[in-house]
């Protein structure tokens, strides 16, 4: 999949679909811009007018509730409109396709679409055929990618340890359901973070991990040894019919993320967790809850930097064409 | 940008300022400078009049009103306002007053951190080009440019003192 789609010919971000191909400076940008909309959350009137009178859609044809929040708070704070659609329970049921619904939206003037779908491609299937005034955002296709998951992610990470060339980072769980995690491998490498492992039973490791610049490993202790961040993904249960787990008592015993694994951590790690969370599944309560925790962190920056990336998408956009009549 | 500029005594033009809003002080104000330039004029002001509050900064590029035309400039600073404004009487500070947006973007994004008293504008460099009936209370010098020429304040690097303030000219498309 192209990511050139995702750039103007200047190199500015046109839409946000992906991380893979994307330059440092980019990403970098995003973090820093990222940085200065912390400041309008905590304040009295949480609001700028940059989108004032622009319209965004959230399209969520999966189910999520904290990232169509933060999006929808997002928009609101940056002065959008904006409106939350979940068709799967409308229009594809009637047998509408995909670009017909958004042709649909398009016509009542659609300045942004936020597209999250089952589909790997779906938010690059739309960008290439929406009109070159309409900006889509990707939250979550398929397995394939969450990249402002993966910006939110970095961007926790830089607020605590900001010196990415000397950091250990593990991450523990599901790869194979994980688009967060592949979005965030990508961030992490192209911000020059040396140490990426990915630790997880052989069975839920796609294979030739290896290639995405990561070490696999397969034992916690081993895994966690002198880390500085630790993310934990979410087991997704409703895919676990098939025999990725012997049990989930035995997943947590071994995979599970308790106070006894992560005291091989460095003592200043940070624990993470995109959510939602399985308490005694993949992470214990006492470490969710406990010192090193920034999993709340995690969702306040993730208003900053969805924020971010759609003041940069919207940013230039080309007047829509003035219609006759 | 080595056209010539009407020579411009920046520290006797700080103390000249400071000495008009002196007055001021019995109300308690609080100081403003808008980045990236006003901010080192504030910073100067802020000194020359002994206020003990904190200094506060704004970036309005979250309210400029050329966004959707040129989008957003990632080198965006983050606002710092440590005191409320609400009810106080400000100082604004900028460096270059020409065409007052700027001026009408800072006002707008003061009043969503709160309802100020009064706000007094300062500049260093009030020229003419203005697009709004937008006038600062203190000026530091008049200049009158040639269509095209921009005036620009920059600051020596590592150096904080008044002396390491200059105005420079920039001719457009040069």
């Amino acid at each position: 999949m192209s990511a050139d789609l995702q750039l103007d010919e200047q190199g500015r971000l046109r839409h946000f679909l992906t991380i893979e191909g994307l330059q440092r400076q980019t990403i970098l940008d995003i973090l820093d811009t990222a940085e200065s909309f912390i400041s309008v959350g905590e304040r009295e009137i949480k609001k700028v007018p940059l989108l004032r009178g622009k319209t965004v859609v959230n399209l969520f044809f999966e189910a999520s509730t904290r990232t169509r929040t933060t999006f929808e708070i997002a928009g609101k704070r940056l002065s959008a409109d904006v409106i939350n659609l979940n068709p799967g329970v409308s229009a594809t049921n009637k047998g509408e396709t995909l670009l017909d619904t958004i042709g649909n939206l398009e016509a009542m003037h659609t300045d942004l679409f936020v597209v999250r779908h089952g589909n790997s491609g779906a938010a690059f299937l739309i960008a290439r055929h929406v009109p070159p005034h309409v900006r889509i955002i990707n939250a979550g296709d398929g397995r394939h990618a969450h990249p402002t998951q993966a910006m939110l992610d970095v961007f926790t990470i830089r607020r605590y340890k900001p010196d990415f060339a000397r950091l250990k980072v593990a991450i523990v769980g599901d790869f194979l359901h994980s688009r967060v995690a592949r979005s965030l491998i990508q961030a992490l490498s192209i911000l020059g973070v040396p140490d990426i492992r990915v630790v997880a039973p052989k069975t839920l490791l796609p294979v030739a991990v290896e290639r995405l610049g990561v070490h696999p490993c397969h034992d916690m202790y081993e895994g966690l040894q002198g880390v500085d961040v630790v993310v934990m993904l979410r087991l997704q249960r409703e895919r676990m019919r098939g025999a990725f787990i012997p049990s989930e008592q035995e997943y947590f015993n071994l995979y599970g993320l308790t106070r006894e694994k992560l005291a091989v951590a460095r003592e200043d790690a940070i624990v993470m967790h995109p959510g939602p969370m399985n308490r005694g599944l993949e992470i214990d309560s006492s470490v969710a809850d406990g010192p090193q925790s920034v999993i709340l962190p995690q969702v306040t920056n993730g208003i900053a930097v969805r924020m971010a990336v759609m003041a940069l998408v919207m940013g230039g956009q080309p007047q829509r064409p003035r219609e006759g009549g | 940008m080595s056209a010539s500029l009407p020579p411009v005594d920046i520290p006797a033009a700080l103390e000249a300022m400071a000495e008009v809003l002196r007055p001021l002080l019995e109300r308690r104000p609080l100081v403003i400078g808008i980045h990236t330039g006003g901010a080192w004029i504030a910073e100067h002001l802020h000194r020359l009049l002994g206020i003990e509050e904190p200094l506060g900064t704004i970036d309005i590029s979250f309210y400029r009103d050329d966004f959707t035309r040129i989008g957003m400039n990632p080198q965006v600073k983050a606002s710092n306002l440590p005191v409320n404004v609400g009810d106080r009487h400000i100082i604004l500070v900028d460096d270059v007053l020409q065409t007052g947006r700027t001026i009408r973007a800072a006002l707008n994004e003061i009043f969503d951190y709160g309802r100020p008293a009064s706000v007094r504008l300062a500049v260093l460099i009030e020229r003419d080009g203005r697009e709004l009936p937008i006038q600062a209370d203190v000026v530091g010098a008049s200049l009158t440019l040639k269509p095209g020429q921009h005036v620009k304040l920059v600051r020596k690097q590592e150096r904080r003192d008044m002396g390491a303030l200059e105005l420079v000219l920039q001719e457009a498309g040069a």
